[in-house]
C-alpha cells in the first residue's frame, strides 16, 4: 500500500530457503511493513502484529506444496468506443473532501 | 422491534417505484454498507468512512428499486467485509437473531440478521470469501454467491476484487432467486460483467426464480470429502441428512476428491490481503473519509489517518498484503497462491465433468459465540475452508438451511459450474421442501 514511491520496497530479510523452521516475525519487520504501507502502530499492536503474523505466515508455508499449475486465464479486453457521457459534477467529486480550495481538493503538505 | 439485533448501521429508506409490477413489486430490502447509496451514507463498517455519502448509487441498488424494492437501511458488516463473524464492525456486533448471544457470521452478518429477524423481505450482501454464504448458514436463511461476472460491481467499495460478488440473502430460495433475477446482468459500468448471451453454455434468458421448483430428479451431486472432514460431527450429522433427502426425491450421489482445496484458504488469503492492500491505500483522507489532524508530511498524515480509522483487523490484512507483495516474497507467497487459485479451478472443472451440483456444509462449525474468535485471527480464517473455494474459481453457490443442530442452523453448500445457477437453486429449493 505505497501511495508515493519505492513500491517494489523489500519487505526486509529475504526467505533463506531450506529452513523449514517456524517463521518468526520480529517487531522491527512489522514495523516496516506498516512504514512501507504507511500505517501507523502504537506498540501495543506492534507486539500483537508480530506474534499473529508468525502463526498466520507459518499457516501459508503450506502453499510450498501446491505444484506449479498452468493457469489458462480466460481473460479478454472489454473495449468500448469512448464517448463523453455525464459524470459527477465537480461539486459532487468533492463533497466529502475533509478540504477543498477554490474547486481542488488540499492534501497535506509533501514535506 | 423488541429486540435490537444491530443489524442496520443506518435506517434510512429509498423509495422503490411504484409502478413496477413483478416479484420484487412492494417488498422490502436491506442493503450492506460497502454498497454506494445516493445521499445515504455508506460507512463499509468503519470509522474511516464514518461520514462519507456517496453521491451516485450502486447499480444493484438501482435495479432493486426499479423492480420495485423499498430499500429500508444499511445493514452492518465486519470492517470493510474483512472477518466472518460481523464483530470487527466499528459500529458494534451484530447479533444472531436464533441466539442473541451467538454471532450471525460475516461479514454480511447485519443483512442476514435483517432477513433472518423479519425486517427486510430480501438483503443484498457481498462475498469475497464466503460473506453472504456464511452469515445466511448462521442465520438459518438463503444465500446465493453468483457467477464472477454475473452482477455488476460498480458501486460496491472494493476490498479484492478478483474474488468478490454482491449477492442476495432471502428467507426463502425462491425469494433470492428473484432478487438475482433484478440484480444479475451486464453493466456499462462494471467491465467484468458478462452478456450471457456471449457465454458458451450459459442461458440468457434464465428465469431464477422459476428454477426455484424443487424437481432433482435424476440430478448427480458430488459429494466431497475433503469438504466434510474436520467439520463438527453435528454439522456434518445434518447435511448428511439433507442430502439424503435429496436422494429420496430421485438424486444420484457420488463421492468425489477435490483435492486442491486444502490450501484453497491459503491461498484465498494472501491473494484477498495482497488485493486489499492495493485497494485501501486509496484512503488517505484527501478526496473522501476522515483524515487525523496531523502536522506531519503527507507519509505522516496519511498513516495517522489510517491508524484512527482502520480497525485491527484491517490493519492486519493490509499489513500481510504487502508483506507477501514485497520485494522477496512475491514468489513464495502470491505467486504459489495463483498457481493454487488454478489448481482449484481445474479441480471443479473435472468434478463438473461427472456430477452437476458439489455439495458440503457451508460452515465446517456451528456460530460462534460472540467474542469467541476475535482474538485468533488464524482460528476465524479457517472457519472459510468451504466457502473461499468457489471464490477461487468464480462458480456460483447457494447456501440453503439444512436443519438445525443443538437448536442453531445448519447450511448446506450447493456449487454449480459458471454460470449454471439454475441447477444450484433448483437443488436448494428441493432442500427447503424437505425440511
Amino acid at each position: 500500500m505505497s501511495d508515493t514511491s519505492e513500491s517494489t520496497d523489500d519487505a526486509g530479510e529475504a526467505p533463506d530457503g531450506g529452513d523449514d523452521a517456524a517463521t518468526a516475525v520480529d517487531a522491527e519487520e512489522v514495523r516496516h511493513v506498516a512504514d512501507l504501507a504507511r500505517v501507523r502502530l502504537d506498540d501495543d499492536e506492534v507486539a500483537a502484529f508480530a506474534d499473529q503474523f508468525g502463526d498466520i505466515l507459518d499457516y501459508f508455508e503450506a502453499l510450498d506444496e501446491v505444484p506449479e499449475t498452468e493457469r489458462e486465464e480466460e481473460l479478454v479486453n472489454v473495449m468500448r468506443p469512448d464517448e463523453v457521457e455525464g459524470g459527477l459534477s465537480q461539486e459532487e467529486a468533492l463533497s466529502n473532501a475533509e478540504e477543498t480550495e477554490d474547486g481542488f481538493f488540499v492534501g497535506p503538505k509533501v514535506s | 422491534m423488541a429486540v435490537d439485533h444491530n443489524a442496520f448501521i443506518t435506517e434510512e429508506t429509498i423509495e422503490g417505484d411504484a409502478d413496477a409490477e413483478g416479484p420484487l413489486a412492494g417488498t422490502t430490502v436491506a442493503v450492506k454498507d460497502n454498497i454506494s447509496t445516493e445521499g445515504i451514507r455508506t460507512t463499509c463498517g468503519s470509522e474511516m468512512l464514518a461520514d462519507y455519502v456517496p453521491p451516485y448509487s450502486a447499480t444493484v441498488v438501482d435495479r432493486l428499486t426499479e423492480a420495485g424494492a423499498t430499500v429500508v437501511g444499511k445493514t452492518n458488516m465486519d470492517e470493510f467485509g474483512m472477518g466472518t463473524t460481523t464483530e470487527t464492525s466499528a459500529f458494534g456486533p451484530t447479533r444472531n437473531p436464533v441466539d442473541p448471544e451467538r454471532v450471525p457470521g460475516g461479514s454480511s452478518g447485519g443483512s442476514a440478521a435483517a432477513v433472518a429477524a423479519g425486517e427486510a423481505d430480501v438483503a443484498l450482501g457481498s462475498d469475497t470469501g464466503g460473506s453472504v454464504r456464511c452469515p445466511a448458514a448462521f442465520c438459518g436463511v438463503v444465500g446465493i454467491k453468483p457467477t464472477y461476472g454475473l452482477v455488476s460491481r460498480y458501486g460496491l467499495v472494493a476490498y479484492a476484487n478478483s474474488l468478490e460478488q454482491i449477492g442476495p440473502i432471502a428467507g426463502t430460495v425462491e425469494e433470492a432467486a428473484a432478487a438475482l433475477d433484478a440484480i444479475a446482468g451486464p453493466d456499462p459500468n462494471d467491465g467484468t460483467t458478462r452478456d450471457l448471451s456471449e457465454v458458451e453454455g450459459a442461458d440468457p434468458d434464465a428465469s431464477y426464480a422459476a428454477a426455484a421448483d424443487g424437481d432433482v430428479d435424476g440430478l448427480t451431486i458430488g459429494v466431497p470429502t475433503e469438504l466434510f472432514d474436520g467439520a463438527d460431527e453435528r454439522v456434518v450429522e445434518t447435511v448428511e441428512d439433507a442430502i439424503a433427502e435429496l436422494e429420496a426425491r430421485g438424486a444420484e450421489t457420488t463421492e468425489i476428491s477435490l483435492p486442491s482445496v486444502e490450501h484453497a484458504v491459503q491461498a484465498y488469503y494472501v491473494i484477498a490481503m495482497a488485493e486489499a492492500s492495493s485497494n485501501l491505500a486509496r484512503f488517505d483522507g484527501v478526496r473522501y473519509g476522515n483524515r487525523a489532524e496531523s502536522d506531519g508530511n503527507w507519509n505522516e498524515s496519511f498513516a495517522e489517518t489510517r491508524e484512527e480509522g482502520f480497525g485491527a483487523e484491517v490493519k492486519r490484512r493490509v499489513l500481510l498484503g504487502t508483506y507477501a507483495l514485497s520485494a522477496g516474497y512475491h514468489d513464495k507467497y502470491y505467486k504459489k497462491a495463483q498457481d493454487a487459485r488454478a489448481w482449484v479451478r481445474r479441480d471443479f472443472e473435472d468434478a463438473f465433468a461427472d456430477v452437476d451440483v458439489i455439495a458440503s456444509p457451508t460452515m465446517p462449525v456451528l456460530p460462534f459465540e460472540l467474542g469467541e474468535s476475535l482474538d485468533d485471527p488464524l482460528r476465524m480464517y479457517l472457519a472459510d475452508a468451504n466457502t473461499t473455494p468457489v471464490n477461487l474459481a468464480n462458480l456460483p453457490a447457494i447456501s440453503v438451511p439444512a436443519g438445525e443442530a443443538d437448536g442453531l442452523p445448519v447450511g448446506l453448500q450447493l456449487v454449480g459450474p459458471k454460470f449454471d445457477e439454475e441447477t444450484v437453486i433448483r437443488a436448494a429449493s428441493a432442500v427447503e421442501d424437505a425440511s
